[in-house]
């Protein structure tokens, strides 16, 4: 272990204390917790240690090895072996995103580019330099947006259909304000359509959030219910999937005041849950009142280009009592790999993988739809998730599936009881005719299970 | 620097001239010049919103720093110079014509007793360095 003080700074530092000796200082611990027996195995050499690992990791089923058509917010997708490579070199790969202009350029530049490709995909006049998650980044749009109003506009309208993940996150952060103020209408199949959803909105309300497409897969037209919250004064954010915008129109078009979600699709592996990477996008009025950074283009003395932190929350860092967020780094690396993903790709390549997804999924669609006992529920136009049916407990149908080597739909009872044998199916580029068939194949095999 | 006698000034650097009921509320020569260049300015109350002394106004924020101005009276906020959000630097130029922030109907005129004047605000900057 590295311990950088010496004895004799241990002893200069007691001495200004006023304590004779390290156990003076400590002795405000009860001594039955100071050296507490831990209930731990004994160590293990290197050698052990590592076949434990090996053997604790191959127990895991991972999507590489198996079929999956499982998404609900991490997706499967095509990730180029540039993203890794790239990603790996030592002049990016550090534990903490290093912001000083004088000895990191081209950390400064990606993220430059980061934040340019997200504002062109979405259509939003500025980006900012990232946050930790999609969730994060829909929490810091509600944030940002009932300070805007300095708290005038208490309360904030959330769409049913958004990710129960985000939801949970974003009462996480207002739960030391009126819970009260938060509206989740309860009644989803109601309130699916971010139109009714308008209907809630007054005086009172700073923001109404939506995804696009919708947790269940849906898409909708934003632009007449965006506009009816204009005209009770309250913003709109969106939460989008970054490679459905490879096809859909882009939620700026729609006039939203913030477009927010999970970059993982681009280019960053599921890896169980993280790190993953939220993107934040919105309009210039209201940069000054987003967390995070922003990083600039500027010149040097000698009239070089150059790029710097160019905007961060002024008071994460000399007015913390008045700071708004306590967000101010960024997901650097994850937003390097964003970065290098959709410049492989360009704006072709996502269109391309966009129609791959649409396509793939609106074809296990269809033939879901002429199974024995299986049902499209999903009516409306949907992007490469959907709901069906099913004759029997998802979480049934999933373990038989399983045994075959195939990752089912998300079971939708576990996030809503009133949607008993929904599942939510997810089809990407990685999805090959062949997949498709053998889920259709086992999805008819289970009915008779 | 520049202490017009006509105004009164609050330890926190803000500086108000009362016309009848009405005062212009605005930040001193010494407080725009410790501040250096100014960049942004945020206000935080409008038109018809009640204020006390102490609360923060509005947010000053120039590349050196950020700091509050806190209201020297009480009342209701009559007017703001918006059009500064535009030009901030226009407090630096100007900060007493100018560069005023607010205008209140103060509620208590005993509260402008209790505010320097010029002369008491020279020594209490002097007294700062």
């Amino acid at each position: 272990m590295f311990i950088p003080h010496t004895d004799v700074e241990r002893q200069e530092m007691l001495k200004i204390i006023g304590k004779k000796d390290l156990s003076e200082l400590f002795n405000v611990i009860p001594e039955e917790f100071r050296f507490p027996d831990l209930d731990i195995p004994h160590a293990l050499s290197e050698m052990e240690a590592q076949q434990q690992f090996s053997n604790l990791a191959g127990a895991n089923n991972a999507c590489d090895e198996m079929t999956c058509f499982l998404g609900a917010g991490a997706y499967n997708h095509y990730v180029p072996a540039a993203v890794d490579f790239l990603l790996h070199r030592g002049d990016f790969f550090t534990a903490y995103t290093p912001y000083q202009p004088e000895i990191s350029q081209g950390t400064l530049q990606a993220i430059f580019e980061f934040q340019s490709l997200i504002a062109n995909l979405t259509g939003m006049e500025i980006a900012n330099a990232s946050h930790y998650d999609g969730a994060t980044a829909a929490a810091e749009a509600c944030i940002s947006a009932y300070h805007h109003f300095r708290g005038k506009r208490p309360k904030l309208v959330l769409s049913p259909n958004l990710n129960p993940q985000y939801l949970e996150t974003i009462h996480t952060y207002f739960g030391m304000l009126d819970e009260s103020k938060l509206v989740v209408p309860e009644d989803q199949m109601a309130f699916s359509d971010p139109n009714k959803l308008a209907d809630l909105v007054d005086s009172e309300t700073a923001l109404v959030l939506v995804q696009y497409p919708d947790f269940l897969g849906n898409i909708y037209d934003l632009a007449a219910m965006t506009t009816k919250a204009h005209e009770q004064g309250a913003l709109v954010a969106v939460s989008v999937n970054p490679i459905a915008l490879g096809l859909l129109k882009p939620p700026a078009d729609f006039g939203v005041d913030f477009v927010i979600g999970e970059g993982q699709p681009l280019g960053i592996p599921m890896s169980f849950g993280g790190p993953y990477l939220g993107f934040f996008a919105t309009r210039k009025e209201l940069v000054r009142k987003i967390s995070g950074r922003i990083v600039g283009e500027t010149v040097d003395g000698t009239g070089k280009r150059g790029y710097v932190l160019t905007l961060t929350a002024r008071e994460q860092h000399i007015r913390r009592d008045k700071a708004t967020s306590n967000i101010c780094t960024n997901q650097g690396l994850m937003a390097l790999a964003a970065t290098i993903y959709m410049s492989l790709l360009g704006k072709s390549g996502m269109r391309e993988v966009a129609e791959l997804c649409y396509h793939k999924a609106h074809y296990a669609a269809q033939q879901i739809a002429g199974l024995k006992g299986y049902k499209l529920v999903t009516q409306q136009p949907f992007f490469n998730e959907f709901v069906i049916e099913c004759p029997k407990n998802v979480s049934v149908i999933n373990q038989h599936m399983l045994e075959h080597g195939l990752i089912g739909g998300f079971d939708l009872e576990k996030v809503n009881p009133k949607l008993k044998n929904q599942m939510l199916i997810t089809v990407t580029e990685m999805n090959s005719r062949e997949e498709i068939d053998l889920l259709l194949d086992l999805l008819e095999e289970a009915l008779h299970d | 620097m520049n202490t017009p006698s006509n105004l009164k000034y609050a330890k926190t650097d803000e500086w108000v001239k009362l016309d009848g009921s009405i005062a212009t509320v605005g930040v001193s020569d010494y407080a725009q010049d410790q501040l250096s260049d100014i960049v942004f300015i945020e206000f935080n109350r409008e038109t018809d919103d009640k204020v006390t002394k102490g609360d923060a106004l509005a947010t000053i924020e120039s590349v050196k720093a950020a700091g509050d101005v806190n209201s020297p009276v009480s009342g209701k906020v009559l007017e703001v110079n918006e059009g500064l959000s535009d030009i901030p630097e226009t407090i630096n130029d100007d900060p007493y014509e100018k560069g005023w922030l607010y205008k209140i109907e103060v509620s208590d005129p005993s509260e402008m007793d209790e505010l320097m004047d010029s002369a008491a605000y020279d020594k209490y900057c002097e007294g700062r360095h």
